[in-house]
């Protein structure tokens, strides 16, 4: 199985994209397999630069992803996608749409799309998308889009995710606005607002423009403004001008330093995540077992009171973690 | 049975045929059923559905066909899935649906082809015929 992977890496590599296909769906499917993958390839990610697109549902991610696709594919970098869509609570499946807006490019050689569900991530991203653009990062995509599902107010994790993260509104959403002025907007690098043939964009200009006034001591202090581009996906309309903002933001973020700011923030979440998933795991296991038990058999008699049981399992705990 | 949240499923429409109702509740069913499904839409090249299931990693592909092209492009499709290596009822289980006289199905199975299914066909034994194929896949240890 080891030197299965070692082929499958080394193909990847050299940009074989069944290979790269297929590394993606090991660190998606098995906790195991995706330690290895990732212990091997981390060494040669760190060159691709993540832009996230995020949003509410329906509002043209997708649609102006495949229009910023072209645009980076003609300055000739290579582009990897992760779009991700929710997985059905209820029966477990999920319908993965958002490609069927990129079809064009499926064929280019230097572009590579990847369907994700979320299978039970909260966040708007799956558990596996960051270990999916390390993969692609590794395998030589500069460019990576990340589109989250269409996400509502506490979707954030885009954040701990992206370089850059582009929020697309749009006219006409009523209440929804007031949740992009209470949560995205914290996370927001630059605003699109799509379906700008519709009517009422103005009205979203403005109320954005205001909520974007009232930090501006924040953003003199970072020394970015986030900018409103009005787009239509459609036609093209504001997509170049978009697509300059992308690059304006990724030129600020190198050279003010905030984009080492970002990834060492980014590489303390993933440090973080990672011990707590283990750790909780470990947790799990020694609660399933006869000694443990016995215990909480004794708290529920009231022998033991419940912190001086788990005083106890954190003792055997501390062996666990180094097995 | 296999873990249907793990299977993945490419329903693709090749060629122009604009037909895609079947498509799309054949998709939603699959869904319903616990699948990972990615819809190519229509208007899609053989060499588009392939890659996608190439860069998708799917292990099942379903195409479904109402304009009568599809002695054309499913061989085609047969064909560029082999180039990949990906062989049909081995890596990746092809399913044929929608206008398709029996001669054709007869002759399309006998090519790789697991199964075709025309108008009418419950969506039960689409979702039965593709639990079926799956444990037949290589991957998932057949
Ligand atoms: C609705 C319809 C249309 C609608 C399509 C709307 C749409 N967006 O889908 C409209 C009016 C637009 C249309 C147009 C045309 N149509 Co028309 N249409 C039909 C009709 C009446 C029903 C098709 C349908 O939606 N069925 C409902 C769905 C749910 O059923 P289904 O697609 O068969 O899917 C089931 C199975 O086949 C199978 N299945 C299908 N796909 C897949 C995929 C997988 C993976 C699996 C496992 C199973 C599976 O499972 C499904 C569930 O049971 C059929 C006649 C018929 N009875 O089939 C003609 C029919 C398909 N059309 C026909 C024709 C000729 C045309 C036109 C060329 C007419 C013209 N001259 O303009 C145009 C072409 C349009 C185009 N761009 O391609 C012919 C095709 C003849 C042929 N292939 O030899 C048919 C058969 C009518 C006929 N008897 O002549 N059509
Ligand atoms: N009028 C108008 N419609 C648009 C525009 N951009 C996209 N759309 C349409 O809006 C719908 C949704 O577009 P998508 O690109 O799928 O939106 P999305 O944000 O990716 O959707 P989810 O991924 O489902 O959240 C589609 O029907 C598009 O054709 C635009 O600029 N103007
Ligand atoms: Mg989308």
């Amino acid at each position: 199985m080891a030197e299965e992977l070692d082929g499958l890496i080394d193909l990847a590599l050299k940009g074989d994209k069944k290979a790269i296909a297929r590394l993606i769906t090991l660190v998606e499917n098995d906790e195991e397999k995706a330690k290895e993958v990732i212990q091997r390839v981390y060494p040669l990610t760190g060159k691709a630069y993540v832009v996230g697109v995020t949003g509410p549902p329906g509002s043209g991610k997708s649609t102006l992803l495949d229009k910023l696709i072209k645009l980076a594919r003609d300055e000739g970098h290579r582009v990897g996608v992760i779009a991700v869509d929710p997985t059905s609570p209820f029966t477990g499946g999920a319908l993965l749409g958002d490609r069927l807006r990129m079809q064009r490019h499926s064929t280019d050689p230097g572009v590579f799309i990847r369907s994700m569900a979320t299978r039970g991530a909260l966040g708007g991203l799956a558990k596996a998308t960051n270990d999916a653009i390390k993969v692609l990062d590794a395998s030589g995509y500069d460019l990576i889009f990340v589109e989250t599902v269409g996400v509502g107010q506490i979707e954030v994790d885009i954040v701990k995710t992206a370089d850059t993260v582009v929020l697309v509104t749009v006219p006409g959403l009523g209440d929804e606005v007031q949740a992009i002025k209470a949560g995205l907007m914290e996370v927001a690098d630059i605003f699109a607002i799509n379906k700008a043939d519709r009517e009422g964009v103005e009205m979203v200009y403005l109320e954005l423009k205001m909520a974007l006034e009232f930090e501006r001591d924040k953003w003199k202090e970072l020394g970015w403004e986030p900018p409103i581009v009005e787009t239509t996906a459609f036609t093209l309309r504001g997509v170049r001008p978009l697509w300059e903002a992308i690059k304006r933001h990724m030129e600020y973020m190198e050279s003010s330093g905030r984009l080492r700011e970002r990834r060492t923030f980014r590489a303390r979440e993933e440090v973080k995540t990672i011990i707590a998933s283990s750790v909780a795991k470990r947790v799990e296991e020694r609660l399933a077992e006869g000694e443990a038990k016995e215990l909480i058999d004794e708290v529920v008699e009231r022998k033991l009171d419940p912190y001086s049981a788990s005083r106890i399992v954190m003792e055997k705990l501390k062996e666990d973690l180094w097995r | 049975m296999v873990d249907r949240s793990k299977v993945r499923v490419v329903v693709a429409k090749p060629g122009l045929d604009g037909h895609d109702r079947g498509a799309k509740v054949v998709a939603r069913a699959l869904k319903e059923a616990g699948y990972e499904v990615i819809y190519t839409g229509i208007r899609q090249t053989p060499e588009q559905i392939v890659e996608t299931v190439v860069q998708e990693d799917a292990s099942v592909l379903g195409i479904s066909i109402l304009s009568g092209a599809h002695m054309v492009l499913i061989p085609k499709i047969l064909r560029l899935l082999e180039e990949k290596g990906l062989k049909p009822g081995e890596d990746v289980a092809v399913f044929a649906g929608g206008i398709i006289p029996p001669d054709d199905a007869e002759e399309l199975k006998k090519m790789g082809v697991f199964e075709v299914f025309g108008p009418g066909t419950p969506l039960k034994a689409i979702i039965e015929a593709v639990d079926k194929a799956v444990e037949n896949l290589k991957r998932f240890g057949a």
